[in-house]
Parts: structure tokens; C-alpha cells; sequence
């Protein structure tokens, strides 16, 4: 395989009383090996459930109803929607690992540092001594910049602050090391001077490993920030997705450009605001044609009628958009 | 606008709020939370004052403390030239006609039983004797205001969206006509593209009902383009206060130059260069002695470790407590 991981024609369904809800839509994704990827949208767009299909840790009613998600693992290249729970459980942490938004609630309060990189060590290497598995911590805990991390190790979590909690998280999801990290939202929690701490440490593990980084924000500062590709996610949808530099600089999506504008013009010359009018269209109400028509400033006829495909704009990116191609989604 | 004594709606002098740390049967207090730390500033009519900073720097308790909702443990808060501390319970409830708070998260803030005409006439009753077509009328003006219909009040906090919540909540803050208005956060809690849409109703609100405003966040992107002046906090105490262009453009505390310089850029091509402090922020149960921040500064030394600066003018209305801060 060329790439590290693809997702093909990825759905999500759930379910609300009898009906079937649509939450994620023919989404396409290629990872490429040692990239950072960056996956931003407002919530309910689709982007945490994405990541959470690749690991394979969708909450029921949620499902994947179709699609494949294709990934070139240590042993060879694997289809992950169809392993087995046991076969899914030692790819966790070993070949994908994952960050949550929120590090004061993702650590065992009962156990201490030591006892839950232990963890993550003995479930991949039950081989590995306790002096090794010592040692392997303390070293993680070196490269994500823990200072005393002897004491940390015997911390447990409420004795530590949140950038130190992120850290840890972090050397736990790269204690095995993984091909593939998922970072979801990962500094959101966190207060700015320790997001800057936190985006650093990232950006510096990821030039000295071989691992891509999915990350998963809001934030269009994180994606400018630490990624060199980027996809937009509206309503369960990519609508466009391009090199970070080309994205930011040669925008096309309407939505993207207002989200960008919704941000840059805080600070900037009018005291008004630019604003997207109305607000995201939750899964179950999307229309037939262009799913961001109703809120976008120039919206014709035709996209009330059919949805845009999403067509190559210029060498590399893609947008949805029929200001762009005429093509019509099949 | 003139210096004048009158022009001054609200002061704030040496406010001080500190929390026992209890401990045992006999909750013996062992210890005290420097949550606030001899603050003052000052808020004009008409004014947005914005207080920023990390979480945990007291900015929050600064904003309950002003309106008596955390009792401060020392200082004075006038309020139109009238002492806050000393009034009666009943007399600051009195009061809060016209001063008011906007909290910041809408999903919590609202009575999940009331709908929107009981959220928006309460305030109403408990303030003011009002027949019932003036009530009514009173509560569609605000409804307008906020750009919703009539025919939404029949309606529960569940069936509307997160920013609709947030319209309702300012609904609810504004409906006396107050001249004093605290906002703790107000759009954090929001999606970017409905942050701008209640930042913009604020901003309208502010100038059409004249009003004074402390603005609470820890988004240095809003409360520069929200607010007139600002004031940084960190752990406690305010280390540079000024008129917010000149702060952005000049920071001159070697925390709000870190702070300002920690936002990320929307310009990939220009990867800032970010200063990244060191470390975490200190225990408010124990502060650092001398300068609060002096455990994570650059430009740390010995002075810094033994006193506490003062706030020090360094440009007209432009405060910064720092030893060092010709030097830098």
C-alpha cells in the first residue's frame, strides 16, 4: 500500500426511534505515511465519529453501514471494519492509538501514572519485565518533557495539571509506538500558553518518528498551526480539502472561506463581525441538494436541486462546490 | 471621553478574595486560596473592560465578587459611587436591577422547567410592579432585541440550539435595563460561526441600551475586538491593564507578551514564533513569593523572587507590574 491508511465511501448511520439517521456520508480519506492530517469542522459535523470508526469504537446505536477503511499495519495491510474484537484490541495502541479532548476525564483517577503505562506496556509486551517496563516509561515520559518524571510516575492523576495530564496521554498513545496517532481535539481543554506547550510537543514527537498524525479540531489556528493536509467537514460531508498552504491561501468552499473570515475578522478593521447566518444542519434534516445552500451567500438555483461532487479544483484540492465544476454528486 | 470624576460607573479597589481550605471533623481551615489578589480597576459609563487570562486566575471570582455573588473577603466595589460592601443582603438585591450577570454556560444557566416567558418575566416581577399588557410588552421588546418571535415564548430551553440559549440568557440579564453588566464567557461554550453572531448581538445591545460592561475570557481574539481596555490576570492579580489596541500592539508584561504570542496564527505560511513558557501555573493555596509569575519568566531576577511589583504607569492609561519592564 502507498498510503498509510484509506478510508473508501465511509457511512455512519444511526439510529433515532425506528428510522435510520445518515450521520456520515461517503467520506474518502488517504493518510499518507508521516504526514499530519488535519480533519476540522463544528460539532456535528462528523469528525469525531470518523476517528472513532477507524479504531472501531463507535457507541451503539451508531454504526458503519457501508464503506472500507484500509490500513497498512506492521504485519501487512488489513481491512479494520473487518477484524475481529480481538484482532481490533491489539491494533489499539500498538498500530493506531488515540488522544481525547479531555485529559482530566481519560486517566483512571484510582491508579497512578506508573500502573496506567504499565497497562498500555503489559497488554502489547507481556513478555517485558518490570524493570524494562519502568525503564520504556520513564523514557516516554523524558520525550514528552515531564519534568521529575521519577515523582510523576508515582502521581496520580489529581495531583497533576491538565497540560501535564495531556502529556502523559500522549506518552501512553506513543508508548508502544504506533504508526498512526488520532488527536481528538487535543488542546481544546486546555488553557493557551499550554496548548502552545502541547502543539510544540506534537509537532516535535512527529519529526522524530515515523508516526502520521490525524488531528481533529475546530480550531482553524491548531490546522494552520501543525498540519500539512487538511480536510473541511460540513454536515457529514468533506467539502473541501487541500495542502494546508493551499487551503488557507487559494480558499474555494464558500464554508471555509466564511469560517475563515468568521475568525480573521475578530480584531480586524469593522467592529461587525462577519457571520455564516443559521446554523449547522443536524444529521436526519439534510437536503436533497447542497447541504451548506441554505446558509451560503451565493447560492444559485441549481444547488437547492442537486448536490455538488466533489471535483478537483486545482492539482490537489478539492472542493464541493458548483462555483467550481458542474458536476452533479452520483 | 472627558476624566471626570462622574464618568466613572464602577470602582474597583483592592478587592481581595480568598477561600479556606478546610480539613478534618472539625474542618479546621488549614489554609487559603489566593483566588483574587488586590485587585482595582476602574469601568466608565459606556465602557467594555475586558479580564483575561488562564483558567484558575481568578478572573471569574474577580466578576462574581464585584456583583456580591462570592463575598470578597477585603477591598470595596462602588458602584456609582456607593460602597457595595456595605449594604444589606435585600439592598444588594435591590441593586441588581441594575447590575446583572450573563454565565457562561447557556445548557446550564437556564431553568430546564421554564419556558421562555417565565425566564423573561421573572426578573420583571422581582424587580417591578408591572400590569400585566406592560409585562407582556416588555418581554417582546427584549425578544425582538434578541431576534426572536413572539411566538417562540411558549416554548422550553431543550427545543432551542446552543446560541439561541445564549440570546435567552442575555435576554434574561437585560430585561431590567441595567447600566452594569458582568459576561462571564459568554461565547465559549459556542461553535466559531455562532460566536460571531452573539458577539455581534452584544456589541449592538452594548451601544443601544448604553451599557458598561465587564467582559470575562480567556479568547484573546474576542476580547480584543469586544473591549475598549483590558486587564491581564494572572494567579490572582492583575499584572497589565491598559487600553486594549495599546496593550495588543505594546504588551508589556513578559506574561501578556507570552500570552498574546501563544495564540495560534491562521497563517500557515507564517508559522509564529511562538515564546512557549515553561512549567504550569503555580498553587493559588501557594503562591510563589515576590512576583507571582516570576517562577515561568524569562527575564526572572533576584528582585523579582523577593517583592511584588506594583502596577507602574509606563504610558498614559497603560499599567504594567513588573520590575523589569523599561528594561525589556
Amino acid at each position: 500500500m502507498e498510503n498509510l491508511l484509506e478510508i473508501r465511501d465511509l457511512k455512519i448511520t444511526t439510529l433515532r426511534g425506528k428510522n435510520t439517521v445518515k450521520l456520515l456520508d461517503k467520506v474518502d480519506l488517504d493518510i499518507k505515511k508521516k504526514c499530519s492530517f488535519g480533519i476540522v469542522g463544528e460539532s456535528g459535523c462528523g469528525k469525531s465519529i470518523t476517528a472513532n470508526a477507524i479504531l472501531g469504537l463507535l457507541p451503539y446505536p451508531l454504526q458503519v453501514s457501508e464503506g472500507s477503511i484500509r490500513y497498512d499495519s506492521k504485519d501487512g495491510e488489513k481491512e479494520l471494519l473487518k477484524l475481529s474484537k480481538k484482532e481490533m484490541r491489539s491494533a489499539r495502541g500498538r498500530e493506531i492509538s488515540m488522544i481525547f479532548q479531555e485529559p482530566m476525564t481519560s486517566l483512571d483517577p484510582i491508579f497512578n501514572v506508573e500502573m496506567q503505562m504499565d497497562e498500555a506496556l503489559t497488554f502489547h509486551h507481556p513478555q517485558m519485565s518490570k524493570s524494562e517496563k519502568r525503564e520504556r516509561s520513564l523514557e516516554m515520559l523524558r520525550r514528552v518533557n515531564i519534568p521529575r518524571p521519577e515523582q510523576t510516575l508515582a502521581s496520580y492523576p489529581h495531583q497533576l495539571s491538565g497540560g501535564q495530564l495531556q502529556r502523559i496521554m500522549i506518552a501512553i498513545a506513543l508508548i508502544n509506538d504506533p504508526r498512526l496517532l488520532l488527536a481528538d481535539e487535543p488542546t481544546t481543554a486546555l488553557d493557551v500558553t499550554i496548548q502552545a506547550q502541547i502543539l510544540k510537543l506534537m509537532n516535535d514527537l512527529k519529526e522524530q518518528n515515523d508516526t502520521s498524525i490525524i488531528m481533529i479540531t475546530h480550531d482553524l489556528g491548531v490546522i494552520a498551526e501543525t498540519c500539512e493536509e487538511v480536510a473541511v467537514f460540513y454536515a457529514g460531508q468533506i467539502v473541501e480539502q487541500a495542502n494546508v498552504i493551499e487551503l488557507f491561501g487559494k480558499t474555494a468552499h464558500p464554508y471555509t472561506l466564511g469560517l475563515l473570515r468568521a475568525v480573521t475578522s475578530l480584531g480586524g478593521e469593522s467592529r461587525k463581525l462577519y457571520t455564516i447566518p443559521g446554523i449547522v444542519p443536524p444529521g436526519g434534516q439534510w437536503s436533497q441538494g447542497c447541504r451548506f445552500a441554505d446558509r451560503c451567500e451565493k447560492c444559485m438555483e441549481k444547488c437547492r436541486q442537486a448536490m455538488p461532487a466533489l471535483t478537483e479544483a486545482a492539482p490537489g484540492h478539492y472542493c464541493r462546490c458548483f462555483l467550481h465544476s458542474e458536476e452533479v454528486e452520483a | 471621553m472627558s476624566e471626570k470624576k462622574n464618568d466613572i460607573l464602577l470602582d474597583v479597589r483592592h478587592l481581595q478574595v480568598y477561600f479556606p481550605i478546610k480539613r478534618g471533623l472539625m474542618k479546621r481551615v488549614v489554609g487559603h486560596v489566593h483566588a483574587v489578589e488586590d485587585v482595582s480597576f476602574t469601568v466608565k459609563r459606556r465602557e467594555v473592560f475586558a479580564l483575561v487570562g488562564e483558567s484558575g486566575c481568578g478572573k471569574s471570582t474577580t466578576g462574581s465578587a464585584i456583583l456580591r455573588l462570592i463575598e470578597p473577603t477585603a477591598g470595596q466595589v462602588y458602584f456609582e459611587g456607593e460602597n457595595l460592601s456595605t449594604l444589606s443582603e435585600e439592598q444588594m438585591r435591590l441593586k441588581r436591577r441594575d447590575m446583572q450577570f450573563i454565565f457562561q454556560n447557556p445548557y446550564a444557566s437556564l431553568n430546564p422547567r421554564m419556558n421562555v416567558w417565565k425566564l423573561l418575566s421573572e426578573p420583571l416581577k422581582v424587580h417591578f410592579d408591572l400590569p400585566p399588557q406592560e409585562l407582556r410588552s416588555r418581554v417582546e421588546e427584549m425578544l425582538h432585541l434578541i431576534g426572536m418571535t413572539p411566538d417562540q415564548l411558549e416554548r422550553y430551553p431543550h427545543q432551542f440550539s446552543g446560541g439561541q440559549k445564549q440570546r435567552i440568557s442575555i435576554a434574561r440579564a437585560l430585561i431590567t435595563h441595567p447600566s452594569f453588566v458582568v459576561a462571564d464567557e459568554p461565547v465559549s461554550a459556542l461553535d466559531v460561526s455562532i460566536q460571531a453572531q452573539i458577539l455581534n448581538l452584544m456589541m449592538e445591545l452594548q451601544q443601544e441600551m448604553e451599557l458598561s460592561l465587564v467582559f470575562i475570557s480567556h479568547d484573546l481574539n474576542v476580547v480584543r475586538h469586544i473591549s475598549n481596555s483590558v486587564g491581564v490576570m494572572y494567579l490572582g492579580s492583575l499584572m497589565e491593564t491598559g487600553d486594549t489596541e495599546e496593550v495588543y500592539r505594546h504588551p508589556a508584561h513578559p506574561y501578556t507578551q507570552a500570552l498574546l504570542s501563544a495564540v495560534p496564527s491562521h497563517d500557515p505560511t507564517n508559522k509564529s514564533k511562538h515564546i512557549v513558557l515553561e512549567g504550569d501555573v503555580p498553587n493559588p493555596a501557594s503562591p510563589p513569593s515576590g512576583c507571582p509569575f516570576h517562577t515561568r519568566c524569562r527575564y526572572c531576577t533576584k528582585v523579582c523572587e523577593e517583592k511584588k511589583p506594583e502596577l507602574q504607569e509606563i504610558a498614559p492609561h497603560h499599567f504594567a507590574a513588573c520590575h523589569h519592564v523599561g528594561e525589556m
